[in-house]
């Protein structure tokens, strides 16, 4: 009977366990999880803060879950080592788990930079977990002055979650804009005008020069008063367990297209690992859900005896602030670069459409997000713009775009 | 299994689909109770242009991305279906990012909505099938 081993209990372990399960059902399967909840929807943490969802609403999988699978976790254990040649993981109390395959699916971490006088501010947190968000939670009232160190995807939503809760909310970030992974400047101007009108303060283009207690002097001589501290910087794949015994590694975990990395035996899958983003032919870090899901699901299936492959992952996101979305997706090239830019502006909204070579490569929806996967899908099966009506798209996505043989496929075939 | 499929040489492009979809999905009995005088956010959805038309909504994908994507685990697959849990969603628009037929929609509170075959309302077989007056859609298997 063969024994899988998953490392970590997010959303890359719960479609591991399915994957292997769909090929096997005899083998046993053991999660080890360093956090004591059943697997949560991480992104959930700022509706949960908003009051959009509860604990109970934010479980990735039914309450009966690792029972159906026939899995066994283990809580509150962090796994120290893996030990491959003689196939078995070593955990922090010293247990020892043999494996046939393993998974690591251990995730990333809030990266916290050394601030000068940041061991003197009481109440700061990371934003990563239902912990840091139970956490979080305990200390702010209707009072509380926050202050979020990043304007990325985590500072931002951070900042939306608890706007009705507290009193004052201000973001900064070295960059010069928000959203800085995500949008370019225009874009970004748009989101942090819309941000402001809903009462969130921004210092951009600056750090922080030291803490005191509940001071932040910045660089630019600005002090912010505060009483509870997000650390929203940046995040880091756990890359530790590969790292530490010899395996490939980069910004993130490398791994082929059936999830396997350098050692033998050694799947990894979701935000720990290193992908190529098809829109751009580079291999990076795409720490996203959908992302975690897929490659869960194939490492699993591969560790089961299964033959799966994984390859078409690219950068995307749907990402909504007090009402107004943005979506966004794949590289976006310059002129200088050799890719040439479509813009629409109607009323609310603005929409960026970025080709290269013949292909749609990425875009930036702001507004009317209508049917943006259409886009989407242009950049993930890198379908040549030729074979389509890409003037039409420019203003809307629609299936007429596609010719009426594609078309009738896709809504009288079985897809 | 059954799905819905569209013909569109034989769509008129009429609309009525989602009038019906919108009916049956609204849990009242009375059309016009249910529609009169206001905004419609039905499941399916005309496209086209005065030559072509037809109705898009959800194809229930073999192997559905936005299943996998649903940053709330609200989407699941249950015999072949597609279904979404709207207690769990919280509106966050991913499905809608990657769905490649564009056949997801919010309703009127911003949490999103699919065909779900009828099968959990009460009209029980696909409405806008039944209600389609030139047999453009059709339930079956294929």
């Amino acid at each position: 009977m063969k024994q899988y081993v998953i490392i970590g209990n997010g959303i890359a372990a719960a479609s591991c366990i399915e994957g292997i399960r769909s090929i096997d059902t005899e083998g046993k399967i053991t999660v080890i999880s360093e956090e004591n909840h059943p697997v949560y929807c991480r992104p959930l943490i700022s509706y949960y803060l908003e009051g959009k969802t509860d604990s109970e609403h934010m479980n990735y999988r039914s309450s009966d879950f690792y029972d159906k699978m026939d899995c066994q976790v283990i809580y509150g254990k962090k796994a120290e080592k893996i030990d491959s040649s003689a196939k078995r993981i070593i955990l922090d109390d010293g247990t020892l788990i043999p494996y046939t395959s393993t998974c690591i699916a251990t995730g990333s971490s809030s990266f916290i930079p050394e601030f000068e006088g940041i061991e003197t501010v009481e109440n700061k947190f990371s934003f990563m977990t239902m912990d840091d968000t139970l956490a979080l939670e305990s200390v702010v009232n209707k009072n509380s002055k926050v202050l979020i160190i990043g304007a990325g995807l985590i500072g931002l939503k951070c900042a939306e979650g608890l706007k009705n809760r507290v009193a004052k909310i201000t973001v900064c970030d070295l960059a010069d804009r928000v959203l800085s992974s995500i949008l370019d400047k225009e874009c970004a101007d748009i989101m942090q005008t819309h941000l402001e009108a809903n009462g969130i303060e921004f210092i951009l283009d600056d750090t922080v020069q030291n803490f005191d207690k509940n001071i932040a002097t910045m660089k630019s001589g600005k002090t912010v008063e505060f009483d509870v501290l997000v650390l929203a910087v940046g995040v880091r794949a756990n890359i530790e367990l590969i790292k530490d015994i010899g395996g490939n590694f980069n910004r993130g975990i490398i791994i082929d297209t059936k999830m396997q990395t350098s050692i033998e035996g050694i799947y990894a899958a979701g935000d720990c690992t290193e992908s190529v983003d098809i829109s751009s032919g580079e291999k990076k870090v795409l720490a996203l859900l959908p992302n975690a899901n897929m490659q869960g699901k194939c490492a699993g299936v591969n560790m089961a005896g299964g033959n799966e492959t994984f390859e078409k992952a690219i950068p995307m996101n749907s990402i909504g602030f007090f009402g107004m979305h943005a979506m966004t997706a794949g590289s976006y090239y310059t002129e200088a670069e050799g890719g040439e830019v479509f813009e629409v502006k109607c009323g609310d909204s603005l929409k960026r459409l970025f080709t290269k070579e013949g292909y749609l490569t990425g875009f930036i929806i702001i507004g009317n997000t209508e049917r943006a996967g259409i886009y989407t899908s242009l950049i993930i099966e890198r379908t040549p713009l030729e074979t389509v009506d890409f003037e039409m798209l420019k203003l809307h996505a629609t299936s007429m775009a596609f010719s009426p043989e594609i078309r009738r496929n896709k809504f009288g075939g079985v897809v | 299994m059954k799905r819905v499929y569209v013909n569109e040489e034989w769509c008129l492009g009429c609309h009525l689909c989602e009038y019906n979809c919108a009916f049956a999905n609204s849990g009242l009995n009375d059309m016009v109770k249910a529609l009169k005088g206001k905004t419609i956010f039905p499941r399916i959805h005309i496209e086209g242009n005065d030559k072509i038309s037809y109705a898009v909504s959800c194809r229930h994908c073999t192997d559905p991305i936005c299943e996998k994507s649903c940053i709330a685990g609200a989407i699941t697959k249950e015999n072949g279906v597609v279904y979404i849990d709207q207690n769990k969603c919280v509106g966050c628009l991913t499905c809608i990012l990657v769905c490649p037929f564009g056949a997801l929609s919010p309703n009127e509170n911003g949490v999103m909505q699919k065909c779900e075959l009828c099968l959990n309302n009460s009209c029980g077989e696909p409405a806008c099938v039944k209600g389609c007056p030139n047999k453009a859609i059709v339930y079956e298997k294929r």
